[in-house]
């Protein structure tokens, strides 16, 4: 090992009292040594994996619910074919035929599991909503991020946010108890709870995530966009239809496809007021169930590891891979515009 | 168009800067010109007289003022809040200022070139044809006539025409940047201002962009603010240098470099400072 004077490391015209301890270290040791000496600090290393086990966690609890969920549902092929999740031949005695029934009858003396009422019932309250939720949202969205002052978006802002905290139950008994019956009178629907009120209840919690999200991927644009577009004589119109909306079009298609997985996904609502009848329908004035309602209406009165109770499990299974599938679109698309950017 | 000539006899106006310039060929013209953003002044009482079909650069360091002076003829200060102008500011005479000016209009006349390439993304295509869009022109082949001229005028055709629908992210910055010149001038405007055009850019880049900028000033009235000395001296005809928001000397581009009347001008251009 080289022991050398390395005195030229101090800067000149310091008082060596009050330099620092690095310079004063130096002149005892050597410089090799210093530089290939380990710094260890307690602190800073529990830090570091708390936050590693922190982040681990999360993604070992996602993957022990898959793991349950999937675990649980599967036990459901052991006693019915896979088949009868679209439908089942039953023998009806009174016309004296078979007949392909596709129904969600789990309590009946021949249980029928076919989820086609309930996918039905799922996206004409998703759909609906998504819809709805978009057009206002996008419009909401350009207008907080384009147009507004920054005091109006100030305001503005926290106040839609404030929506997405509503808890659904609130929601879901507004719909029930003050929205219905006026929009049955409205729309003259034969059922007062219906697809389309939940749709409605489901647009005010999905609204909000959309319009928060466009309104970021939208001021993700560059500014110099912006600037190039108007420097070429573009009103402000023109400007948000041909190069910040187009520029932003796949933070908006992620809005929309993430606030579709948020209207799958809510429950309490749809419970309440959609009327729950399994129906196969493509009528949104329809009395339906949804996937997510038919989980909590049966769960409390099912039994313990029962055919039914692993259908139930089996319905979750089919709405978690659904909500998976749509947020790893949303997440690719939304790499594909950061790239686009150059973010 | 009609280009009278420059002789020593028809020079008649003669202003503080130093520069005489007969007042037909005057294209811009300024007169204690102030803009403040909010409470501060950005620029001081400026007096300029900017010539048709000629290269005018400013220069100064960073914080003169000098993007502030060029983003006042296309009203792009107008986008930052609380921007508040003084004095005059005047194109072919018109007062760019006054009320009843449509700002729209105003910017199809002074096409800009920003210090960043800002590429749409895009393909080339609609980049350049986004300008000739939103004036109207909706045929095809007229589209294309214009982008094609546009891109040959931008020195950039031969290297992208076979990429035209292409997104225009996958050219390299210089070639970005020479897209952006095109989509510019694809609107035909009558100024181009170019804000430190090639100073993200490598030297053959930049030398190209330099190139471009002697060749249109045979048809456009172009103002460049620049950082690099060299570049001033090589492409402008006039030079304007800019400290701390006043015009401290503005003339000839020659006589600025060779015989600056201003201390700080050669202070400056010598690299005392800045």
């Amino acid at each position: 090992m080289m022991a050398q004077d390395i005195g030229w490391l101090k800067p000149p015209l310091v008082d060596s009292s009050s330099t620092p301890s690095i310079y004063r270290m130096t002149r005892r040791g050597n410089l090799s040594q210093l530089l290939t000496l380990k710094t260890f600090r307690a602190g800073e290393w529990i830090v570091e994996k708390l936050l590693a086990a922190a982040g681990m966690i999360s993604i070992l609890f996602i993957a022990l619910i898959f793991v349950f969920l999937f675990k649980e549902a599967l036990q459901f092929f052991k006693t019915v074919s896979p088949m009868d999740l679209i439908g089942k031949w039953v023998y009806d005695e009174y016309d004296e035929k078979w007949v392909f029934k596709t129904m969600w009858q789990a309590i009946s003396s021949v249980p029928k599991y076919s989820l086609l009422p309930l996918l039905c019932g799922s996206f004409l309250v998703a759909f609906p909503s998504t819809v709805i939720s978009a057009v206002f949202g996008i419009g909401c969205g350009i207008y907080l991020s384009e147009v507004a002052s920054d005091k109006t978006r100030e305001v503005l802002k926290p106040t839609l946010e404030l929506f997405a905290g509503i808890p659904s139950v609130v929601i879901g008994f507004f719909m029930l108890m003050v929205a219905a019956t006026p929009l049955q009178d409205i729309f003259h629907t034969k059922f007062r709870m219906n697809a389309f009120v939940g749709a409605l209840g489901v647009t005010i919690v999905a609204f909000p995530i959309i319009v928060t999200l466009v309104e970021d991927s939208l001021r993700a644009v560059p500014k110099a966009l912006r600037e190039a577009s108007y420097a070429l004589g573009a009103t402000r119109w023109q400007t948000i239809w041909r190069t910040t909306l187009p520029a932003a079009i796949s933070g908006v298609s992620a809005a929309c496809i993430l606030g579709f997985g948020r209207a799958l996904g809510e429950t309490m609502i749809v419970l309440m007021v959609t009327g729950n009848a399994a129906l196969v329908t493509g009528n949104v004035f329809s009395t339906v169930r949804s996937l997510t309602a038919n989980i909590a209406a049966e769960m409390g009165y099912v039994e313990h590891q029962s055919e039914h109770y692993y259908a139930l499990f089996l319905v979750g299974a089919v709405l978690f891979v659904i909500t998976f599938v749509l947020n790893i679109f949303a997440e690719i698309i939304l790499n594909r515009m950061r790239r686009k950017l150059r973010m | 168009m009609n280009r009278p000539e420059t002789t020593e006899k028809n020079l008649k106006t003669e202003h503080k800067s130093g520069v005489e310039m007969d007042e037909a060929l005057v294209k811009i013209k300024t007169r204690a010109l102030s803009v403040y953003y909010g409470a501060t002044q950005a620029l001081k009482q400026v007096d300029m007289d900017i010539k048709k079909q000629a290269v005018t650069a400013l220069i100064g360091p960073s914080g003169c003022g000098k993007s502030t002076f060029l983003r006042v003829f296309n009203r792009m200060n107008d986008m930052i809040p609380d921007t508040r102008l003084e004095g005059k500011a005047t194109i072919d005479g018109i007062d760019i200022y006054s009320p009843n000016i449509n700002v729209v209009t105003l910017r199809r006349l002074v096409g800009m070139v920003f210090q960043k390439s800002n590429p749409f993304p895009k393909t080339i295509f609609d980049n350049v044809a986004y300008g000739p869009k939103l004036n109207g022109v909706t045929n095809r082949s007229q589209l294309e006539e214009i982008v094609e001229r546009s891109l040959i005028q931008a020195a950039i055709w031969d290297e992208v025409k076979d990429r035209l629908h292409r997104s225009a992210m996958e050219l390299s910055g210089g070639q970005q940047q020479r897209v952006c010149i095109a989509r510019a001038l694809a609107v035909s405007p009558e100024i181009l201002l170019m804000d430190e055009p090639a100073s993200a850019l490598d030297p053959i880049s930049t030398a190209k962009i330099e190139e471009l900028i002697h060749d249109l000033k045979k048809e456009y009235t172009i103002v460049i603010v620049t950082h690099n000395m060299q570049q001033a001296a090589r492409v402008s005809d006039y030079t304007g240098f800019f400290l701390l928001g006043e015009l401290i000397e503005f003339d000839k581009t020659e006589r600025i470099f060779e015989v600056p009347k201003d201390k700080r001008t050669e202070d400056y251009i010598t690299g005392r400072f800045g």
